[in-house]
């Protein structure tokens, strides 16, 4: 599914080169659920943005579902983006003067599906994370939590392969953290491969595969979880 | 897509409402004085005949003075002598030919209990009516036997037939002026071309006349010009025979001709006839004759106010200023809605797709600015009306008509769009991932 071999990502400033990643490789099976920890600052949402086509790599090669995606253009990386990913952000990024169903909507939109097509979808990933009768709300009009789904929702609506989640349960209480760590585990079991940075050990438990980055390197002995969080 | 891209447009409107509000004032100020001075030339500059303007050429023939142009350092003479006016009538050489003139004339009502009162009347030929394809209620104009025949017939306008037989088909009854009976031929619906095309050298912007007669009855009347009268040398004596005579020019001579071969050829009939005078004394000064269709003669009379090309390069220099100012509103709009962007391309928005959305949403500020702009343009027209007064004139040029209005629409659109062109570029920079975890 997910196939990194030596990614490096180097910052560069006039005076100042920071190497976010360093020779990075991983494997990601499909249908697989992987979390990534690591210290602030290690190169957690870099490794996140590079997988997920937001970023490109300075070298090594990337592959997405077979296909070597280090050299796409910038319109073929939104294509990809749009049809076999879904993002879940920390802080929702819902847009705030759209109600629910355009939330969502909006991947749909960028896709070119017709009317029916996208309401099919959007009402269905909208009952999938029970919320199906705030359709029409506003998100000030939602619980964190609920927004959470609702991007949630969003990122499933073009049905992608592949869900990237940076820190999904970051501003949540630990009660809808679970509510929402269980929607995760459920998308999972139905075969989405996902991937998930989080600082919390307990959640990283949770996935199928525990991966550590530190200094921008994928670390071959995962510590434990309990002492990498305090890192 | 283009319904959805309306929708955001409307939405980041709303959401941020004094950005907006500013923005849209900035057009609006901007097109609402480029607007004013663009309809003030517009309507000064418009074509008053325009199904017609390309066959009626104005005639001028160099008869002035040898030692001094007419007009500037070569000009002909904007109108010409009696001799001249009567002979190039007379050859009917175009396909119709007009001379007239401007006079006052008295009007005395059958009904006693109505006073006499003044009319600015034109001694003209039959051609008249149908050159300048003037609009009729009753009747029309007289033809060319009653020229040659100095009958006394009349055509009136729609004011002078009301107050004189209450709107009423006039058409073979009488009208007395100063003393004279003339049999209606005609009576003129409301006929109004601006600028007063058929007689440059008096008004641009003067009113038609209320009564037409013809010229062979003003001339036998011996009625001189109203107009403007110019002479490079005084007439030998005293007497209208001696003014007749004179090198005085106060007529205006209109032909029609059509296409280029025909013009061509009248031309070379006015070249014979200035060498015809040339043998006979006048002329002294070189071959200089002209003829100049409606649009021409409006520009070569300057009928458009150097003032106001000036106040439209000002005008226009405003508009860019506002449109500069636009520019750094919609930049600061942008990078607010950075993050918004920067979360739509990490959901699969082409840079193409974010270019689009936002050019569509300047489009709708513009189209609404376009529309705060002639509310602007009818304020500042009312302006100018209080400024310079009531007059016909003004009246007229500040009126807007439908056309003004939709170049309104359209510039303000497209210098929202102008202005929005780099800021959009900037925002389609904008990296998916630049701003995800500031959001």
């Amino acid at each position: 599914m997910l196939n990194m071999k030596d990614i490096s990502k180097v910052y560069r400033t006039e005076s100042v080169e920071t190497h976010a990643l360093r020779d990075f490789s991983l494997h990601v099976e499909e249908g697989e659920f992987v979390s990534v920890t690591g210290p602030s600052g290690s190169g957690k949402t870099t490794f996140l943005n590079v997988a997920g086509l937001l970023e490109e790599s300075s070298s090594g090669i990337y592959e997405l579902d077979g296909r070597d995606v280090s050299s796409l253009n910038d319109n073929e990386r939104s294509r990809l983006r749009n049809e076999k990913i879904g993002f879940i952000f920390q802080s929702f990024n819902l847009i705030p003067e759209l109600d629910i169903f355009d939330n969502v909507d909006v991947p749909l939109r960028y896709r070119g599906f017709g009317n029916a097509e996208r309401k099919k979808r959007i009402e269905r990933v909208i009952d999938i994370v029970g919320l199906g009768s705030r359709i029409k709300h506003l998100p000030s009009q939602l619980s964190g939590g609920q927004q959470q789904r609702v991007a949630i929702a969003r990122a499933l609506a073009g049905e992608p392969r592949f869900l990237l989640a940076d820190e999904p349960t970051g501003n949540l209480d630990s009660e809808m953290a679970e509510s929402v760590m269980q929607l995760l585990e459920s998308i999972n079991a139905e075969g989405t491969t996902i991937v998930m940075v989080t600082h919390e050990p307990n959640l990283a438990q949770r996935a199928r595969r525990n991966i550590y980055v530190r200094d921008g390197q994928l670390e071959e002995a995962v510590p434990d979880l309990q002492v990498a969080a305090a890192l | 897509m283009f319904r959805y891209y309306l929708k955001l447009g409307l939405l980041s409107i709303r959401r941020n409402p004094a950005l907006s509000a500013l923005m849209i004032a900035a057009i609006a100020t901007g097109i609402g004085a480029c607007m004013t001075i663009v309809n003030i030339e517009y309507v000064m500059g418009s074509n008053p005949i325009p199904h017609r303007s390309d066959v009626l050429y104005y005639v001028q023939v160099d008869s002035w003075d040898p030692n001094e142009a007419a007009v500037d350092v070569d000009r002909p003479p904007r109108q010409l002598t009696y001799t001249d006016g009567t002979a190039l009538l007379e050859a009917r050489e175009a396909r119709r030919q007009v001379l007239s003139y401007m006079t006052w004339r008295v009007v005395e009502p059958e009904d006693s209990e109505q006073l006499p009162f003044q009319v600015q009347s034109r001694s003209t030929s039959a051609d008249f009516f149908p050159m300048f394809d003037t609009p009729f209620v009753y009747g029309g104009g007289w033809d060319k036997s009653a020229d040659d025949n100095g009958e006394y017939v009349v055509v009136i306008n729609k004011e002078v037939n009301e107050t004189l037989f209450g709107g009423e088909d006039s058409v073979g009854r009488t009208v007395i002026m100063n003393g004279d009976r003339y049999r209606v031929s005609g009576v003129l619906d409301t006929w109004d071309p601006m600028p007063k095309f058929y007689d440059l050298n008096n008004q641009h912007f003067g009113e038609v006349e209320e009564v037409f007669f013809p010229f062979s009855v003003s001339i036998a009347k011996e009625l001189s010009s109203n107009g403007n009268t110019n002479c490079w040398k005084a007439p030998d004596s005293n007497g209208w025979e001696a003014f007749k005579n004179s090198e005085c020019v106060w007529m205006q001579l209109w032909v029609e001709l059509h296409g280029a071969e025909e013009k061509q050829n009248y031309l070379a009939f006015l070249d014979a006839y200035a060498e015809s005078q040339k043998a006979l004394g006048r002329f002294a000064r070189p071959l200089n004759n002209r003829l100049n269709n409606v649009t021409e003669w409006m520009e070569i009379e300057g009928v458009v106010a150097d003032d106001v090309q000036v106040l439209l390069g000002l005008a226009v220099l405003f508009l860019a200023v506002c449109l500069l100012n636009t520019v750094g509103l919609i930049l600061a709009k942008v990078m607010r809605r950075a993050g918004d962007i920067s979360l739509r391309r990490a959901l699969g928005a082409s840079r193409r797709a974010i270019f689009v959305q936002y050019i569509v949403e300047a489009g709708v500020v513009g189209l609404v600015g376009g529309f705060m702009g002639i509310a602007m343009t009818w304020l500042g027209l009312q302006g100018i009306r209080g400024l310079f007064g009531q007059s016909r004139m003004i009246d007229h040029l500040v009126q807007m008509n439908w056309t003004m209005i939709l170049a309104a629409i359209f510039l303000a659109v497209m210098a929202a769009l102008a202005a929005a062109l780099y800021p959009t570029w900037r925002a389609c920079r904008i990296q998916p991932a630049a701003l995800l975890k500031a959001l």
